[in-house]
C-alpha cells in the first residue's frame, strides 16, 4: 500500500488483491496512525478493483466512523468509476489543466498551457513568461514580450518580441500586423524591414538557420 | 456644487501642458465656470507665468498643504476673469514635498466650491505624476505629433490604466497641417491608431501661442488665433457641449471629416 499527500488530501494506493483483505489492509493501516488520518480527505487508488455500491458504501461509512472523508475514488474499472460517480465521490484528483480532445481518428491533440491576455501593450510594459503567449490587441512600441515558447498577438505587433526564448528553435511569432521593433526567435534576431502596401496576417520562424516572416496564407506546415 | 478634477499630464517635457491647463482655465472662466488652476510641477513652477500671475505669488501649494497658510491665501485670483484662480507651485522646494494623498485632501477641500480643478502635471513618471494623477476624476494627455511623444504619452497611458484612472482624453498639440500633407509628420490618423483614446482636441501650431505666453495672456484672450480657437472648443467639449472639429487650412473641410471618421473609433 503506497500513501501519499496530495494537495487535496491523502491519496492511498492499494495494492491489487481479494476486496476484503485490501479493505482490512486499509483499516488497519488507518488504526495503527490514527493520528495522521484523524480528519484527512481521502482518495483511494483502488486499480482494477470492481467495486460495487454495497462494497464502497460499508467503506465510505467505516471512514466517517474515523473521522475521515472518502471523496474521490480512481479506477481503471468502469464499474468501480460509476458506483464512485453514484456516491457523489470524485473519479479524478483534479480537472486536467489543458484538456485533450479527440479527432475522428480517435488520436487525441494535446494542447498547451498559454499565457493569455486581451489587451493592448503599451509601451513599458512588459511580459516574461515560460510557455506561450496570446495577445488579443496591439503591442505598442516600447512593450515587451519574452517568451520560452511561442507568441502570437491578435493585433498590431509594433514592439519587441522574443520568442523561444531558452532556445526553443521551433517556436513562431504569429500577428495580423507585423512590424516589430525587433523580433528574436531562440539566438536570432530580425527587425523587419518597413512594410509597403496592406498589412496582412504574417507568421516568423526559423528556416535554415534565418529568421523568416511569412504571410498566413502561403505558410507551409508549421 | 462638486468639482470635477481635471489632470493634465504628458510623460514627456515640452509638449505643452502648461499653455494648455491656463488655456483651459481660462477658456472654461471665459464660459462661466469656477474654475482653479493648480501647478502642481514643485520647483519648476511656471504656470503662473503663462497665466501673468507671477507677481501676485505669496504662498504656495506646499505652504498650503503644510499649513503655513490656508488654502485660501494660496489661491491667486486672475485679473481678467473673477471666477478664476490659481494656486502656485513651490520654486524652492522639490516633488517629494507633498504626497498623492495630500492632493487628494486639498482637492476635496476645494471641490464644493468650484467646476474644475485643473492639475498641471510635471513631466515624467515618477513622484510629480503620481501627486498629479492623485486626486484626477478625467485626465487629458497631451501629445505632439512627433515619435517619441507619443511613445511618452503610450506610457503614460499605461500607467494611468494600471492605476485605474480615467477617463483619459487627448490632445494632440502643434499639428502642423502642411508638414502632414507633405507626408513629414505623423497624422493624427497615425496618432489615434496607436493611443486608442478618445480625442478630445487638436491644437495646430500657431505662432501666436509663444508670443502670448511671453506675455503672460494665454492665446484664448486673442481671438484671431486658431490654437486659442482650438482651445476654446476643447472647454466647450469639456462642459459637453458638441463642437464640431475645425478645419485648419480654411480651404477644404476634408481634414474634419478626417476627424470624424477617426473619431468615433476606439476608447
Amino acid at each position: 500500500m503506497q500513501i501519499k499527500g496530495i494537495k487535496d488530501g491523502i491519496l492511498v494506493r492499494l495494492e491489487m488483491d481479494e476486496w476484503d483483505s485490501q479493505r482490512k489492509e486499509l483499516i488497519d493501516q488507518i488504526n495503527a496512525q490514527e493520528t495522521f488520518f484523524k480528519g484527512a480527505k481521502l482518495a483511494l487508488d483502488v486499480g482494477e478493483q470492481v467495486l460495487h455500491a454495497v462494497d464502497l458504501g460499508q467503506l465510505r461509512d467505516e471512514l466517517s466512523e474515523k473521522g475521515i472523508t472518502l471523496w474521490g475514488v480512481l479506477s481503471e474499472s468502469s464499474i468501480t468509476c460509476e458506483t464512485a460517480l453514484m456516491y457523489g465521490l470524485s473519479t479524478q484528483l483534479q480537472t486536467p489543466r489543458v484538456s485533450s480532445t479527440r479527432n475522428s481518428g480517435g488520436l487525441p491533440i494535446e494542447g498547451e498551457p498559454a499565457l493569455f491576455i486581451a489587451k493592448t501593450l503599451r509601451s513599458g510594459n512588459k511580459i516574461v513568461t515560460k510557455g506561450h503567449v496570446v495577445i488579443i490587441g496591439d503591442v505598442n512600441p516600447g512593450a515587451e514580450i519574452i517568451a520560452s515558447g511561442s507568441v502570437v498577438v491578435w493585433g498590431k505587433l509594433r514592439g519587441l518580441v522574443h520568442a523561444g526564448a531558452e532556445g526553443d528553435e521551433k517556436a513562431v511569432i504569429c500577428a495580423l500586423d507585423l512590424s516589430p521593433t525587433q523580433i528574436r526567435i531562440a539566438g536570432k534576431a530580425a527587425t523587419t524591414p518597413k512594410r509597403k502596401g496592406k498589412p496582412q496576417a504574417e507568421v516568423v520562424k526559423i528556416q535554415d538557420d534565418h529568421v523568416v516572416a511569412e504571410s498566413w496564407r502561403n505558410k507551409g506546415r508549421l | 456644487m462638486k468639482a470635477q478634477v481635471i489632470t493634465i499630464t504628458s510623460g514627456k517635457g515640452g509638449v505643452g501642458k502648461t499653455t494648455a491647463t491656463a488655456n483651459i482655465g481660462v477658456a472654461l472662466a471665459a464660459l462661466g465656470k469656477n474654475v482653479v488652476c493648480m501647478d502642481a510641477d514643485i520647483g519648476l513652477r511656471n504656470l503662473d507665468v503663462v497665466m501673468g500671475l507671477e507677481n501676485r505669488i505669496v504662498y504656495d501649494l506646499v505652504d498650503a498643504i503644510e499649513k503655513r497658510c490656508r488654502l485660501r491665501q494660496a489661491m491667486i485670483r486672475d485679473k481678467r476673469y473673477n471666477n478664476l484662480f490659481l494656486i502656485p507651485a513651490a520654486q524652492t522646494r522639490d516633488k517629494n514635498a507633498i504626497s498623492p494623498s495630500d492632493m487628494i485632501r486639498i482637492c476635496d477641500e476645494l471641490r464644493p466650491e468650484f467646476d474644475f480643478i485643473l492639475v498641471d502635471s510635471p513631466a515624467g513618471i515618477e513622484r510629480g505624476f503620481r501627486n498629479a494623477i492623485a486626486p484626477a476624476d478625467m485626465i487629458i494627455v497631451v501629445t505632439n505629433p512627433e515619435v517619441s511623444a507619443v511613445r511618452d504619452a503610450d506610457r503614460i497611458i499605461g500607467l494611468i490604466e494600471a492605476e485605474e484612472k480615467g477617463p483619459v482624453k487627448l490632445i494632440i498639440n502643434r499639428f502642423n497641417l502642411s508638414l502632414v500633407k507633405r507626408g513629414d509628420m505623423l497624422t493624427s490618423e497615425d496618432v489615434m491608431e496607436l493611443l486608442a483614446v478618445d480625442l478630445i482636441g487638436i491644437v495646430p501650431e500657431d505662432e501666436s501661442v509663444l508670443v502670448s505666453t511671453n506675455h503672460g495672456q494665454p492665446v484664448v484672450l486673442n481671438h484671431n488665433s486658431l490654437a486659442g480657437k482650438a482651445f476654446e472648443n476643447i472647454s466647450q467639449r469639456l462642459i459637453g457641449e458638441e463642437v464640431s472639429w475645425m478645419n485648419f487650412d480654411g480651404k477644404s473641410d476634408f481634414f474634419g471629416r478626417l476627424i470624424r471618421l477617426i473619431r468615433p473609433g476606439r476608447s
